[in-house]
């Protein structure tokens, strides 16, 4: 018997599709040096690199948190039940965070709720005070007398543990160069910190010290405090800003994945047929984008919403209505943000298909579809990968917003835009609670920021205008 | 140029009539109006007359396309795809699903959106393409690099935390101005000056960085080194002929946006309380009144297809070559 069930969300099915299809991509691209090119440019690119190692952990914690299982209840007699609810390997990993429930707010590191609560004083009296957290430092004995201290050297063994694995990983690196280039790791070290070597180790290295400074500590203290404190529900925001990653990106990669194939065939097709397709595909993109976007979405996300309320029937449980919901909602980004990427491929084969190479392809009476899926297509990858990176940023923030006007991911969903929603009502409270609101701010901002600055690496990269000029403009 | 024009408004107005068929299927096949009335009403606990009651006070009792109870042309007006999609056409919003009449809101909110837009709008641009000239005066020092990274800092951080982030700055940390609300007249500018400001700010990452793309991009051209072997100084370069070069590109990107200005900033004005037709937008959202919400899709299509028009004729009045037959 299974200890537990692994339960297929739609959403978790199409990310590990994806993580696959990038996986072959991968290796596809490994044997094709014509391809390789590209992404050897991001990799000499020290912003890419320190901002793709910064990305790594968010993609880490977003692929835990899509692997969903349902665990084994303890059963009598011998038949094997599940539970109901629906966790991912994140909440497994995160258990001391999750389970650790206050009864409403509390401030970071706080040992007390945020609120005064009527108690019973021993001797029968009652009195308001704040009461203690039943987790948050429920370890001290005097928490007034003891916490500084308790925290302080929590943080400096937690940044300890991350100093050295910082240094393991170092070490590892120099002596794996050092054996590949035959040096000494002495030299391939002060190659390094000059940034000498080919693929910028230093920024990577900064990167990793930098999250290793910010994420040792808050291992070390998450178990025992609440860092980013709690929220009206008692639960840990830290928690809940972890989960929201696993959203965002969802929604940043499943979006464009869905808007891909509107954009790259119908573009492609107008540029090449010209004529009567390209008007037709030229007036459906221009009546799509006349639509502004929010409003677009919003209406069919309302709609979406009354079937969902008609058809309680299909959606047993509310993760997997959830969840639904989620992918509908890319669907629906995805088919109302294709048209820019469709009217700039339409543009580069309408360039592309008076190239010579084209007109011999037809002069052998090469097929229409095989010359546009083997001699057009390729050559306007490059414009897709770049919006691909390029649209990711845009989607997280969308989700935000999409979520503050009501039209985004369900409200029992953990997302960013959920979280900024709630907190919304905090910031007028006296006095205000602002972690929530932080929380969300620095999560976002970190992810935004390193897919914003390894986008325009790949741009940088992949973009033949800015190579031919001499690198970036 | 007039025949120009004629052909392009001909085909605006056929993008409306596929806008039209869009919301119309959207708003009436993904779910019947039977659906939308249960929904409203209250999921299963409603009964067939309570759904045929709030349809006939709404109007969505008639037939979809063609009313055979009718005869002559009622057959064909006398349909709920006449009464909500054809009346768009001649700016007929009818009534909200709450039962107000949507032309009249739209005119009366739309005074405050513009009092907010406008000046975000034009202060912005010239905010936006100021610092996008200096930065690309300093190109490729230290200035320019640092200003670069402010931008893409800037671009990431989300609309909504400058609004929350402003709204607490001004109104409620240093107690400039009042938090939300909205008045007539001149009374209006301390609640405007918030919003307009954070609107600048929000833009600056893109937009700077956007308009600084196009500088460099003509920065290298031939004209510009003819320019300057002419012995013109750099200020001059930049401010009269690259930037002339560049209106092209950068009126690609405004003009298209002039006429969306009536519809207002969804979020800044609900967050600050401005009656406009953004928080208009927002609370038929939120009440699910799809009456106003389908006005709005029209309405926003139109102000779209006048920006698209305009920009050609832009084109124009900036650069005498470009000519339209």
């Amino acid at each position: 018997m299974m200890p537990f069930r692994f339960e297929w969300l739609w959403s978790d099915a199409l990310v590990w599709l994806l993580v696959a299809g990038a996986v072959g991509l991968a290796l596809y691209t490994r044997v094709r040096p014509h391809l390789r090119a590209p992404w050897a440019r991001v990799a000499r690119s020290s912003s890419g690199m320190a901002a793709a190692t910064v990305l790594v952990p968010f993609v880490l914690v977003g692929l835990l948190d899509s692997l969903h299982y349902r665990a084994a209840l303890p059963s009598q007699d011998g038949k094997v039940a599940y539970a109901t609810a629906v966790r991912s390997v994140l909440d497994l990993a995160l258990e001391p965070l999750r389970a650790t429930r206050e009864k409403t707010y509390s401030a970071p590191f706080a040992t007390h709720l945020y609120t005064k609560e009527t108690v019973q004083l021993p001797d029968g009296r009652e009195a308001r005070v704040y009461p203690r957290l039943r987790h948050g430092g429920a370890h001290l004995a005097d928490p007034h007398a003891d916490r500084g201290r308790d925290v302080a050297l929590r943080a400096f063994r937690g940044l300890a543990f991350a100093v050295v694995l910082w240094l393991v990983v170092v070490i590892g690196v120099c002596a794996m160069r050092a054996r590949h280039t035959a040096a000494d790791i002495e030299s391939v070290w002060r190659d390094i910190w000059r940034g000498r070597s080919n693929v910028p180790w230093r920024a990577v290295f900064c990167a990793l010290g930098l999250m290793g400074v910010v994420i040792g500590p808050v291992m070390a203290l998450a178990p025992h405090y609440h860092v980013l404190g709690t929220d009206k529900v008692g639960q840990d925001v830290l928690y809940q800003a972890l989960k929201s990653i696993r959203t965002g990106l969802v929604i940043g990669t499943l979006a464009t994945l869905v808007m891909l194939p509107f954009a790259l065939v119908l573009g492609v097709m107008a540029g090449y047929f010209k004529g009567r397709v390209d008007d037709a595909i030229q007036y459906l993109y221009t009546t799509l984008s006349s639509i502004p976007g929010v409003l677009l979405i919003a209406a069919a996300v309302l709609m979406m919403q009354v079937y969902i309320e008609n058809h309680p029937e299909l959606f047993p449980s509310t993760e997997i209505r959830a969840d639904v919901r989620l992918l509908a909602l890319c669907v629906i980004l995805g088919v109302t943000s294709w048209t820019g990427l469709c009217r700039l491929l339409r543009g580069e084969v309408l360039k592309l298909r008076e190239m010579e190479y084209i007109q011999a392809a037809h002069a052998f009476g090469v097929s229409h579809w095989r010359i546009m899926m083997r001699h057009l297509t390729p050559n306007v990858m490059h414009i897709v990968m770049i919006a691909l990176v390029m649209d990711f940023s845009g989607l997280v923030l969308a989700e935000a917003v999409l979520s503050y006007v009501g039209v985004g991911v369900d409200p029992s969903m953990i997302s960013f835009g959920t979280m900024i929603n709630s907190a919304r009502l905090e910031m007028a409270r006296e006095p205000m609670v602002w972690w929530s609101l932080a929380a969300a701010f620095i999560f976002m901002l970190t992810l935004v920021l390193a897919a914003n600055l390894f986008a325009d690496s790949v741009r940088d990269a992949f973009d033949p205008r800015l190579i031919i000029e001499g690198g970036r403009p | 140029m007039t025949a120009y024009i004629i052909r392009r408004l001909i085909y605006g107005a056929l993008v409306l009539v596929g806008v039209n068929v869009l919301t119309f299927a959207l708003f009436f096949f993904v779910n019947s109006p039977d659906d939308v009335a249960r929904a409203q009403l209250g999921a299963k606990r409603v009964t067939p007359e309570a759904v045929e009651k709030w349809k006939r006070e709404r109007g969505y009792h008639k037939p979809l396309f063609l009313n055979e109870k009718e005869s002559g042309i009622g057959r064909v007006t006398e349909t709920v795809f006449f009464d909500k999609s054809v009346r768009l056409f001649v700016f007929d919003f009818g009534a909200s699903d709450q039962g107000r009449n949507i032309g009249y809101d739209i005119s009366t909110r739309m005074w405050p959106s513009l009092a907010v837009q406008v000046p975000a709008f034009v202060i912005g641009l010239a905010v936006y393409i100021t610092f996008a000239l200096l930065m690309a005066f300093f190109r490729a020092t230290y200035i320019d690099f640092w200003g670069v990274v402010l931008c893409v800092l800037m671009m990431s951080i989300s609309a909504l935390f400058y609004i929350i982030g402003g709204q607490f700055i001004f109104g409620k940390l240093w107690n400039l101005v009042p938090i939300s609300g909205y008045d007539g007249g001149f009374d209006a500018i301390k609640f405007l000056i918030v919003p307009v400001l954070i609107g600048v700010i929000s833009g600056i990452g893109g937009n700077a960085r956007w308009y600084r793309t196009i500088f460099l991009e003509e920065i290298n051209k031939d004209y510009v080194r003819t320019a300057r072997a002419k012995g013109l100084s750099e200020v001059r370069v930049l401010f009269r002929h690259v930037l002339q070069n560049a209106m092209i590109p950068i009126l690609t990107g405004v003009v298209v946006v002039i006429p969306l200005l009536f519809m207002g900033a969804l979020i800044t004005e609900s967050f600050f309380g401005i009656p406009g037709l953004g928080s208009y937008t927002i609370d038929a959202i939120s009440q699910q009144d799809f009456a106003i919400v389908r006005a709005m899709v029209f309405l926003g299509s139109v102000l779209y297809i006048i920006g698209l028009i305009l920009t050609d004729i832009s084109y124009t009045l900036v650069d005498p070559r470009v000519r339209f037959t």
